[in-house]
């Protein structure tokens, strides 16, 4: 599949995940957004955001643990937590919110 | 992905009225040419498949007296046809055990028997067409290699056989599936199924240790490619990344600290599970069990101890040793290998541990048995280890435990509908309705026994019970690790006291 953003097209696996990373900007994030139904607010953004400058730093998204401490941290103690990020992301974190913001899929026993 | 009706729990799940072709459109997606030139496949379909697969599959039954015996020896008695989970979830006949074994054997009585090659019509035998061939990518990705047929099947024939050598042929001709072909990749290549570097390994450790120190007050330490350690700990890669596996890991580095004994992991070999059985290579199987021979090596452990990780175990319990040993550089004073399950177990019984069971009084626990433990494997010096010794750490932590039915326990187990290769989103409806004879037998005791979480030790179990459960009106965190429920209960020495939160 591929996703059409700002007059270029961005090729993706079967799943939606986009092939070249470097094409991911925040408009096609807002797309990618919308074909999984989710709505991009603030607090979208701020998970967006950590999963890019942890994946430019790691190479993979963090983990579940990592991730919630990280927006514990930003958004205080009632949104730092699993349940908060799975309503945010009702498809998981890891997977969906990595999809959006233009990351590989997780992969393995999760 | 189609929309589909999650099946009804509420009443038995009985024999179900057979739907054919119900699952026929559910394929997981085909490894991408780099995936499959990676393990040293063909990137595609290759141009002379048929002669090439038949000749994979006489080469798999002159190796395997097992398959061979298993190819001949079913009398279709029928004692298997209602024991797929998948079947009972699906309705589509093909998932009926003996049907998915029928996919192969019918090629083989075609090529390999005599009444097969002069008198298909007669026997059952048919040519291996390209529809054959797909109706093998599709059911033999409907099998979970759980192998609860063959408790029942009087000559034992096991499905989850059946299905990997299949599964290896289509590898050899260029028809492999992605999810597990890719992370087989990312095992060779970075050391683990999710593809976790050192650093982030690291860096996710420390976190951890900064957690617990948060929690106990007490510093308790996850260390990372530490030479002379005493022990390496194998475990899945899950169990770093997701919930509720690190809640499971952090009970087992608990456990270490008040045994006090030294441990690392491995980032070279930071993962237990070997997917490779899975596509049943044995090439492929024994370079991904030669990396955690290199660790223990390179860092001069005396020990190694598994993870909570269902074939993980399953292959360390029974393949490790011929697959890379031997392991005679490790104290044999002790098993080689351990699960984490018989190590906190021996603490237990020496009374070695201080476990405060009011912690986990918040939850009833049931236990699910993983297959491949059940069925693949043992724990500790006993007959029926694997099931005693998991029900004993749970008991020693918990004050209220009810197990399920019968025939959904032990060796009798259901698989979690998500085993073998198949935890994949492109096979959510299969999981979803593969999962059903467990979420039946959990309702059973939730609505009778007051049950409020059940807990497991396998990764895989584990990630599929937290997607499918709210599919069954469960919540997600309703599943938890033994080991969780150990690192709630137990008492740290120098803890500071009521400050251990614990967790659901």
């Amino acid at each position: 599949m591929a996703y059409e953003c700002n007059g270029a097209t961005v090729e993706a696996d079967e799943e939606g995940y986009i092939i070249d990373i470097s094409a991911w900007n925040p408009e096609l994030a807002v797309l990618i957004a919308e074909s999984e139904n989710i709505e991009m607010g603030d607090d979208a953004w701020e998970v967006v955001n950590f999963l890019r400058s942890y994946y430019e730093e790691y190479q993979i998204a963090p983990a579940v643990r990592v991730l919630t401490k990280a927006i514990k941290k930003k958004l205080g103690a009632d949104k730092g937590n699993s349940k908060y990020l799975y309503e945010l992301f009702p498809y998981g974190p890891a997977k969906q919110a990595c999809k959006i913001a233009g990351l590989p899929k997780p992969t393995g026993c999760i | 992905m189609a929309d589909f009706d999650t099946p009804d729990i509420s009443v038995p799940i009985e024999i179900p009225t057979l739907d054919r072709g119900a699952m026929h459109h559910s394929s997981p997606f085909p490894a991408a040419p780099d995936h499959q030139e990676a393990l040293g496949f063909p990137g595609e379909l290759v141009d002379d498949w048929q002669s090439k697969a038949i000749n994979k599959l006489g080469e798999l039954l002159g190796k395997s007296r097992a398959l061979q015996v298993y190819m001949d020896s079913c009398v279709k008695c029928g004692a298997c046809t209602d024991k797929c989970h998948y079947f009972l979830g699906s309705s589509d006949p093909k998932n009926m055990p003996v049907a998915r074994q029928d996919l192969l054997r019918k090629v083989y009585r075609r090529y390999f028997t005599f009444a097969g090659k002069h008198f298909p019509w007669l026997v059952g035998a048919e040519d291996l067409t390209r529809e054959v061939l797909d109706d093998w990518y599709t059911y033999f990705h409907q099998c979970s290699q759980c192998r609860r047929c063959s408790v029942y099947c009087p000559y034992g024939i096991d499905t989850a056989e059946v299905s990997m050598a299949a599964r290896e042929i289509m590898d050899h001709i260029g028809k492999g599936q992605k999810y597990c072909n890719e992370i087989i990749g990312k095992v060779h290549k970075i050391g683990n199924n999710l593809g976790l570097p050192e650093a982030a390994l690291i860096d996710t450790l420390e976190g951890l240790e900064e957690d617990i120190e948060e929690e106990t007050g007490v510093k308790v330490r996850l260390p990372v490619n530490e030479k002379g350690a005493d022990i390496l700990l194998v475990t899945p890669s899950a169990d770093f990344f997701a919930e509720p596996h690190v809640d499971g890991l952090i009970g087992y580095a608990k456990v270490f600290h008040q045994a006090g004994v030294s441990w690392t992991v491995s980032s070279y070999a930071s993962e237990a599970a070997n997917f490779a059985m899975f596509i049943g290579s044995y090439e492929q199987m024994q370079k991904i069990a030669e990396r955690i021979r290199k660790a223990a090596e390179d860092l001069g452990v005396k020990r190694i101890i598994f993870g909570e990780c269902g074939h993980a175990w399953r292959v360390a319990y029974n393949f490790m040793n011929t697959l890379a040993g031997p392991f005679d550089f490790l104290d044999s004073n002790y098993p080689v290998p351990q699960h984490i399950c018989e190590f906190t177990n021996d603490l237990i019984e020496k009374g070695e541990l201080t476990l405060d069971k009011s912690k986990n009084d918040h939850m009833t626990l049931t236990f699910h048995d993983s297959c491949n433990v059940s069925r693949g494997s043992r724990m500790g010096d006993k007959p029926g280890g694997q099931f005693t010794i998991p029900r004993a750490i749970i008991k020693a932590c918990c004050n209220n435990f009810h197990d399920m039915a019968a025939d959904a326990i032990n060796e009798n187990t259901f698989c979690c509908g998500g085993g073998g290769g198949l935890l994949t989103d492109d096979l959510l409806e299969l999981r979803t309705k593969g999962a059903a004879p467990r979420m039946q037998a959990l309702k059973e005791v939730v609505d009778e026994h007051g049950v409020t979480h059940m807990a497991a030790i396998c990764a895989i179990c584990k990630s599929q019970f937290s997607k499918v459960m709210p599919k069954y009106g469960f919540d997600m965190d309703n599943v938890v690790s033994v080991h969780q429920l150990v690192s709630n209960a137990i008492v740290l020495d120098g803890q500071t006291a009521n400050e251990n939160a614990a967790v659901e």
